[in-house]
C-alpha cells in the first residue's frame, strides 16, 4: 500500500475520496475558501492548548509577581496590598545577604556545574565503547537522577554530618581533624555542590551519550585510518560533534543551579535550613526568595526577589549566547 | 523474524492499552472513592475524624486523651499530626489559613504567634468564648488570644512558669548542694547568681560536663520575666532598647565568654543527643521544658534531674500555647467540644501528670494530680507546688505580632556567639539587622 500522504493543496484542490460532485461556482469559492482558511488556521489551533495553559500558569504568574512586587504585602493580609512601587527592588538591592545569596548561587553552580559536566563527558565516552550488559551501566548511572532530592539531601546531610558523619570518620581515619561542613562557608558550598553533582551527572552522561550514537562512525574510521589515537578522536571528533549538546547542557544546568534549593534547604533542614544556614553561609537566591516569603511573611519583596532572579538569568543566557557565538566564529 | 517481530509489537502495544485501561479505570475509581472521604458528611454510622496538628510536645498522647475521648464519644476518632520544630509548623500553618485548605480541625498555636493571628487571622478563627469560660484561666492567658472586640481564638493549653533544672549527680560531683531548697537559695539573687554558680560548678566540673546547654535558654529565661519584652503597650517595637533584652544578652555574651555553656541550638538534633548523653549540668526550665528533657534524657538519667525554683524573685513565664479551631473547618462543633474538654481542669491535670506541662486553667491547680504532683523523672520534686504558686504572680506580658521570630533570631545569633565565636557586637548587629527586616 502506498504510504505517502498526498500533500495538502499541492495539486490545488483536495484530492477527494470520492469523485467530487459537479458544484456550482459560488458554492465551490466558498468551500475552497473554507479549506484554505482550515489550512492556514487549524495549525494554530492545534499548539494553541500549550499556549493557552502557558498563559494560565506561566505568563500570567510571571506578569502577577512582576505586579506584587511593586506592592507590600504580608503573608498575613493578602488581600491587602499597598503600592510601594521601587521601593522593594531597592530594599533587596541594598541588603547584603542578597549579595551574599547572589556570590553562593554562583559559587555553588560553578563548582557543580563544571565538574559535573566534564565527568560526565567522560562517562559518556566511556559508555561509548562495546561493553558487556551496556543497558545495565546505563540505567545505573541514571539512578541518582531517579532518587528525589529530599532521600538524596537526607542521606548527604548524614556523611557531611559534623560529629559522627561518614565524611569526617573517613577523614579521621586519615588523620584529619573534624570539619563541620555546614557551618563553614566554602566547605557547605562544596557539601551542596557534591550532592549537585552526584544527582545530575549520570543524567548529562546519557544525553552526551545520545549525541555520540549519532556521531557517524565513518569519521571514526577515517580518523583511525589517519593514525589519531583514542584520545585524539576524542578530542578532534567527539567534541566538535557534539558542540551543540554541550550548550544545551551548560544551558540547562545554568537553570538549575540558579533554581537550587532542595539540597541547600534540606541540608540542615528546619529553620537552619530555610534561612541558608545560621550566618546564611550557604544560602542561595531561590531559598532567600523563599525566606523572605515564608519565614519573613514580605510577600511583595519576595516577588521583588522573584523578578531580580529572572533579570539575572537572561543576564546569564545573553552571555552564554555570546560565548556560544564567539565560539562558533572562532572554530569557523 | 520480521514477523514475530510485529506480532510481538502488536501484543505489547495490546498490553499497553489494556494497562492503560486499567490505570485510568482505577484511577477513576480512587477518584471517587476520594471525593467521598473526604466529604463533610459523617458516613453511615454517624462517625467522624477529627484531625489535630500541633508541634513539640502537647501532652496528649503521654496522657492517653485521644483514647479516652474515644471512649466517651464512640463516634469520634481524633488523629493528630506533630511538627517537631515550631517556626517551620507555623509557616505552613499561614499558609493554609491563607489558601483556606489543608488545616486541621484543631490548630495548636505558640504564644509567640498569638498577637499577630490575633491582629489579622481573628476572622479565621471559630470564637471559643461562646463555649468556654475563660475566667477559669490565669487572667493574663486569656488577654494572649482575645481580640479588642472580645473573640478569643485559642484555648489556653499549658503555660511556662520558669524554674531552673539540674542535675543532681554532677552538682555532687561538682561540690555544689544537691537539695533544691538550698540551690534555690544561691539563685535568690536572680541571673547573676546562676552564672555565679556556673563558675563554681566549672571549676570542679566533671570530665566532658557543662553547666548549661545553651545561652540562648537562659537569655530567653531573662526576657521572659519582664512585662515589657520586645513591643511597648503602645505597640512600637522595642527590641533595640529593651532593659530585658539588653539585661539578657549581656548575661548571655557572659556565659559564653566564661565559656559555661556547651553551646547548642535548643531542639536540634545535637541538644537531644546531648541530653541522651547527659553532658549538661543545668537548664533553664519553663515548666513544658521539663517534659522534653526527660522525653530526651531517658530512663538512664531518670531520678538523676531535679527541678529548683527560677533566680531571683520575679515570676518569669516563657513559650506555652493554645488551641484553636480554624473557622473554615468540616467539623467545627465538634472540635470545638474536642478543645473545651481538652483544656478543662481534669485533661490539663491529666496532662501535667504525664508530660509536665503546666496548667493554664485554674480550676487544675486543686485537683490533686496537681496539687500533690510529683516529677519522678526529677527526683520527685513537688512541681505542682514550685509552678502553681508561681503562675498566679506572673506579670501580664505585653505581646507583639512577630515576638516569637524575635526570639528565635536572637537565639539564633547567642548560638553565633555560642558556636562559631561570632564577636557579641557583631552577633547584636546581626540580630538587629535580621529583626529590622522581619518588622518593616
Amino acid at each position: 500500500m502506498a504510504t505517502t500522504t498526498p500533500t495538502r493543496g499541492a495539486h490545488g484542490s483536495r484530492p477527494g475520496r470520492r469523485a467530487p460532485k459537479p458544484m456550482t461556482p459560488g458554492r465551490q469559492a466558498w468551500r475552497s475558501r473554507l479549506w484554505r482558511f482550515d489550512d492556514k488556521a487549524s495549525p494554530y489551533a492545534y499548539i494553541a492548548p500549550f499556549f493557552l495553559v502557558f498563559g494560565a500558569f506561566g505568563l500570567y504568574p510571571l506578569v502577577y509577581t512582576g505586579w506584587i512586587a511593586l506592592h507590600k504585602v504580608e503573608m498575613t493580609g493578602l488581600d491587602q496590598m499597598e503600592w510601594v512601587g521601587w521601593e522593594n527592588f531597592s530594599t533587596i538591592l541594598q541588603d547584603s545577604e542578597f549579595w551574599t545569596a547572589v556570590t553562593n548561587t554562583f559559587v555553588i553552580g560553578v563548582i557543580s556545574t563544571v565538574p559535573q559536566l566534564m565527568v560526565a563527558l567522560g562517562l559518556a565516552h566511556l559508555l561509548n565503547y562495546k561493553l558487556r550488559a551496556s543497558t545495565f551501566w546505563r540505567t545505573v548511572i541514571l539512578t541518582p537522577y531517579a532518587t528525589s532530592v529530599a532521600s538524596a539531601a537526607l542521606v548527604f546531610a548524614l556523611v557531611f554530618r559534623a560529629d559522627g558523619g561518614l565524611l569526617n570518620w573517613v577523614l579521621g581515619f586519615f588523620g584529619f581533624g573534624e570539619t563541620n561542613w555546614v557551618n563553614g562557608h566554602w566547605t557547605s558550598n562544596i557539601a551542596i555542590a557534591v550532592i549537585v553533582i552526584w544527582r545530575w551527572t549520570g543524567y548529562n552522561t546519557l544525553i552526551y551519550l545520545a549525541a555520540m550514537q549519532a556521531v557517524p562512525s565513518d569519521l571514526y574510521e577515517a580518523a583511525s585510518l589517519d593514525g589519531a589515537s583514542r584520545w585524539q578522536q576524542f578530542r578532534n571528533v567527539t567534541i566538535p560533534a557534539l558542540r551543540p549538546t554541550i550548550l544545551f547542557t551548560i544551558v540547562i544546568s545554568t537553570i538549575g543551579s540558579m533554581q537550587l534549593f532542595g539540597e541547600p534547604l534540606l541540608l540542615e533542614g528546619g529553620t537552619n535550613g530555610a534561612q541558608g544556614g545560621t550566618e546564611h553561609q550557604y544560602e542561595t537566591l531561590s531559598i532567600y526568595l523563599y525566606n523572605y516569603g515564608w519565614n519573613l511573611g514580605h510577600l511583595g519583596t519576595a516577588a521583588a526577589v522573584a523578578w531580580a532572579m529572572l533579570v539575572l538569568l537572561l543576564l546569564i543566557a545573553a552571555i552564554n549566547w555570546l560565548i556560544g557565538r564567539l565560539g562558533r566564529k572562532t572554530a569557523a | 523474524m520480521r514477523i514475530t517481530r510485529t506480532v510481538a509489537g502488536r501484543s505489547r502495544r495490546t498490553a499497553f492499552m489494556a494497562t492503560t485501561g486499567l490505570t485510568a479505570a482505577a484511577l477513576l475509581l480512587t477518584g471517587c472513592g476520594d471525593s467521598g472521604s473526604d466529604s463533610d458528611e459523617a458516613d453511615a454510622d454517624g462517625n467522624i475524624t477529627l484531625t489535630l496538628a500541633d508541634f513539640g510536645q502537647f501532652g496528649y498522647k503521654e496522657a492517653k486523651l485521644f483514647e479516652k475521648y474515644h471512649e466517651l464519644h464512640p463516634n469520634i476518632t481524633v488523629k493528630a499530626n506533630t511538627a517537631a520544630e515550631e517556626p517551620v509548623y507555623y509557616t505552613k500553618f499561614l499558609q493554609q489559613l491563607n489558601t483556606g485548605s489543608g488545616l486541621a480541625d484543631v490548630q495548636g498555636i505558640e504564644v509567640g504567634r498569638a498577637k499577630e493571628l490575633v491582629d489579622t487571622k481573628a476572622d479565621a478563627f471559630a470564637d471559643l468564648s461562646k463555649v468556654i469560660d475563660t475566667s477559669q484561666w490565669v487572667n493574663w492567658k486569656a488577654l494572649q488570644a482575645t481580640t479588642d472586640d472580645g473573640k478569643v481564638i485559642g484555648a489556653g493549653t499549658d503555660i511556662g512558669p520558669m524554674s531552673i533544672c539540674y542535675r543532681r549527680d554532677l552538682f555532687e560531683q561538682a561540690g555544689l548542694p544537691t537539695d533544691r531548697e538550698e540551690v534555690a537559695a544561691k539563685l535568690a539573687g536572680g541571673w547573676e547568681d546562676y552564672l555565679k554558680l556556673g563558675e563554681e560548678y566549672k571549676k570542679k566540673a566533671p570530665k566532658g560536663t557543662f553547666f548549661m546547654d545553651s545561652a540562648s535558654a537562659m537569655y530567653n529565661g531573662v526576657v521572659s520575666s519582664g512585662s515589657e519584652q520586645y513591643y511597648a503597650k503602645n505597640g512600637d517595637p522595642i527590641y533595640k532598647e529593651s532593659a530585658g533584652v539588653k539585661a539578657g544578652w549581656k548575661l548571655a555574651s557572659e556565659a559564653v565568654d566564661k565559656k559555661l555553656t556547651q553551646g547548642l541550638a535548643q531542639f536540634q538534633d545535637p541538644w537531644k543527643a546531648a541530653l541522651r548523653q547527659g553532658t549538661m549540668a543545668t537548664v533553664a526550665c519553663p515548666a513544658w521544658m521539663a517534659a522534653q528533657i526527660a522525653t530526651y534524657s531517658g530512663d538512664k538519667y531518670k531520678g538523676k534531674w531535679d527541678i529548683a525554683r527560677t533566680p531571683g524573685e520575679t515570676a518569669a513565664n516563657w513559650g506555652g500555647s493554645f488551641l484553636s479551631v480554624p473557622a473554615k473547618g468540616k467539623h467545627v462543633k465538634e472540635a470545638t467540644e474536642l478543645v473545651k474538654w481538652l483544656t478543662a481542669p481534669e485533661q490539663q491535670a491529666a496532662v501535667f501528670k504525664a508530660a509536665g506541662l503546666f496548667p493554664s486553667n485554674k480550676g487544675a491547680y486543686d485537683l490533686p494530680d496537681v496539687k500533690t504532683a510529683k516529677l519522678e523523672y526529677f527526683n520527685n520534686a513537688p512541681i505542682g507546688e514550685i509552678y502553681a504558686e508561681e503562675a498566679q504572680i506572673i506579670p501580664a506580658a505585653v505581646l507583639g505580632p512577630k515576638d516569637g521570630v524575635i526570639k528565635d533570631t536572637f537565639s539564633k545569633q547567642i548560638n553565633n556567639m555560642e558556636q562559631r565565636g561570632t564577636e557579641p557586637d557583631a552577633a547584636w548587629d546581626a540580630a538587629i539587622k535580621d529583626i529590622d527586616k522581619v518588622v518593616g
